[in-house]
């Protein structure tokens, strides 16, 4: 999930980056029937022509269907936001000379990283709810931002640790304290590396986010269900779901494809 | 220990068992530039990084003045505004444009707002020959050129001693001219200086003293002519003879 793997990038080793954000076009593929574009293009197609062609149940699901769309934005946007935040603390904790922040953040990550999200989606609202009591939004919210937080996490770790030790050297040599060092040196060069990554966890989290609908969030998934449920038009309403997934998908993985070309262009 | 600028008492730094500095003793007066030569794995750089403190001495005392870089309690940072550093890869910011790498460290360190502190770096960047190259990023620039800025960041902290670690080793032998000449420059104007470099021609031109380094120590030192041409020791002879 976390495309930035934890070596050091530096070293001369063949490696492979496969990250399980949508498929990331890749420059070489430019002709006009690239497989982003025959994706794209024909999700984007089928979901405006099945209504047009055929209103009886297309277009009613595609009435039914936006404030799920909504509602999964609004979970993978706050999600990502918490879970940023969460990972810029444990990306410093990670590389932290404090031993005992420095084992926190590497055991929270450890954990995480070992139990599948669903399952912590189900823990914090059925487990934890026992004594929490927590708002079903809320504890959706909460175990994607926690549970993607810890991958943020390795991300910030890899991206400040690919940062050559001479940044943090000249930083001190001029007499910056090492906060001020990482604030104004290390951290500005560490974003512009980690963008296409967190783009990529972007995409998987929206994805991810589906899972939120086990919790009875009204999100696409729910919603398509929901529909699906009363008029038993379960090939339909799925099929509308998916298609729209893979618009919203596909389009911010070339947004981030664009923002990653962009960034290697400009090297900075 | 008060007319020397830099004092280094008996310095040692191990890394591991690995004895990179034994017992080095030196002192660097005011206006005085001291060239340290030596092979290769010689300790040479890591006695100089030694003196802001990038690496930590085993044993022994680093003066400043009468600064104490090695007192674990000192104010480190406080010496290192006034020891300004210059490093072989450069390591100017890539993220910043030659004018707020110099800008920078006036600006967040001593709070010197941000008008004076651009001000400056014009003048600095006027003064290693690159007034025109304010706005352009360090990627945009030879290596010359941006060792020069990195030249013009440390002066903007108005150091009182300047530390050189190989400037010149990283750059294509056409712009080591221009490096050179920066240094001179400044050693003219009288910066105390202490240079890691193998540069024969910049020693004899500026260097009040020549330090032979191998193996970790210190085996000889003095003026220029006399360790190039009538070196003492035959260690000192042989590395000679292999650059020369």
């Amino acid at each position: 999930m976390a495309p930035l793997s934890g070596d050091k990038p530096n070293k001369e080793s063949t490696q492979i980056t496969v990250s399980d954000g949508a498929l990331i076009p890749d420059r070489g593929e430019a002709s006009v029937f690239s497989a982003w574009r025959i994706s794209f293009f024909g999700a984007l197609v089928l979901v405006v022509l099945l209504p047009v062609l055929s209103p009886d149940p297309y277009r009613e699901i595609i009435q039914f269907v936006p404030d799920g769309i909504l509602r999964t934005f609004q979970v993978t946007v706050i999600s990502i936001i918490f879970s940023l935040g969460i990972g810029l603390l444990t990306g410093l904790g990670r590389i932290s000379r404090i031993t005992i922040i420095n084992r926190i953040a590497t055991v929270y990550v450890e954990v995480i990283r070992g139990i599948p999200l669903l399952v912590q989606l189900f823990y914090i609202y059925f487990a934890l709810g026992r004594f929490l009591s927590l708002d079903r939004l809320v504890a959706a919210i909460a175990a994607m931002s926690i549970c993607y937080g810890a991958y943020m996490g390795e991300i910030f770790r890899a991206g400040i640790q690919a940062i050559p030790k001479g940044q943090m050297e000249a930083a001190l040599a001029l007499g910056m304290s090492r906060r001020q060092a990482l604030r104004l040196v290390i951290l500005p060069q560490t974003i512009r590396i980690i963008l296409p990554p967190i783009g990529n966890e972007f995409i998987a989290l929206l994805k991810d986010s589906s899972l939120v609908s086990i919790v009875a969030v009204s999100d696409l998934l729910r919603r398509g269900r929901e529909y699906a449920s009363t008029t038993f038009y379960y090939f339909e309403a799925y099929t509308m779901v998916a298609l729209i997934y893979l618009v919203i998908t596909l389009f911010f993985s070339k947004l981030v494809a664009i923002m990653e070309e962009r960034l290697s262009y400009r090297g900075r | 220990m008060a007319d020397s600028r830099i004092t280094i008492s008996n310095v040692s730094k191990r890394f591991g068992t690995v004895e990179a500095v034994k017992n080095a003793t030196l002192t660097v007066a005011p206006g005085e530039v001291v060239l340290i030569i030596g092979p290769s794995g010689s300790g040479k750089s890591t006695l100089l990084r030694c003196v802001n403190r990038l690496e930590t001495a085993s044993a022994g005392e680093i003066y400043i003045d009468d600064d104490c870089v090695t007192c674990p309690h000192g104010n480190i940072r406080k010496i290192r505004e006034e020891v300004g550093m210059v490093f072989q890869s450069f390591n100017l910011f890539p993220h910043l444009t030659a004018r707020d790498n110099i800008a920078l460290s006036p600006r967040k360190i001593k709070g010197i707002a941000k008008d004076q502190a651009y001000q400056r770096a014009r003048e600095l960047l006027a003064r290693v020959g690159l007034a025109d190259k304010e706005t352009n990023y360090p990627d945009e620039l030879s290596g010359g050129q941006q060792q020069r800025v990195a030249i013009a960041r440390a002066l903007a902290m108005d150091p009182k001693v300047m530390l050189f670690d190989e400037p010149t080793s990283a750059l294509d032998p056409e712009m080591i001219k221009e490096v050179l000449d920066v240094m001179l420059a400044l050693a003219k104007d009288g910066m105390t200086m202490l240079v890691v470099s193998h540069e024969m021609g910049f020693a004899r031109a500026a260097a009040d003293k020549v330090v032979f380094m191998d193996n970790g120590e210190i085996i000889e030192w003095g003026p220029p002519a006399q360790v190039f041409d009538t070196p003492k020791e035959e260690r000192t002879k042989r590395f000679l003879d292999h650059i020369l």
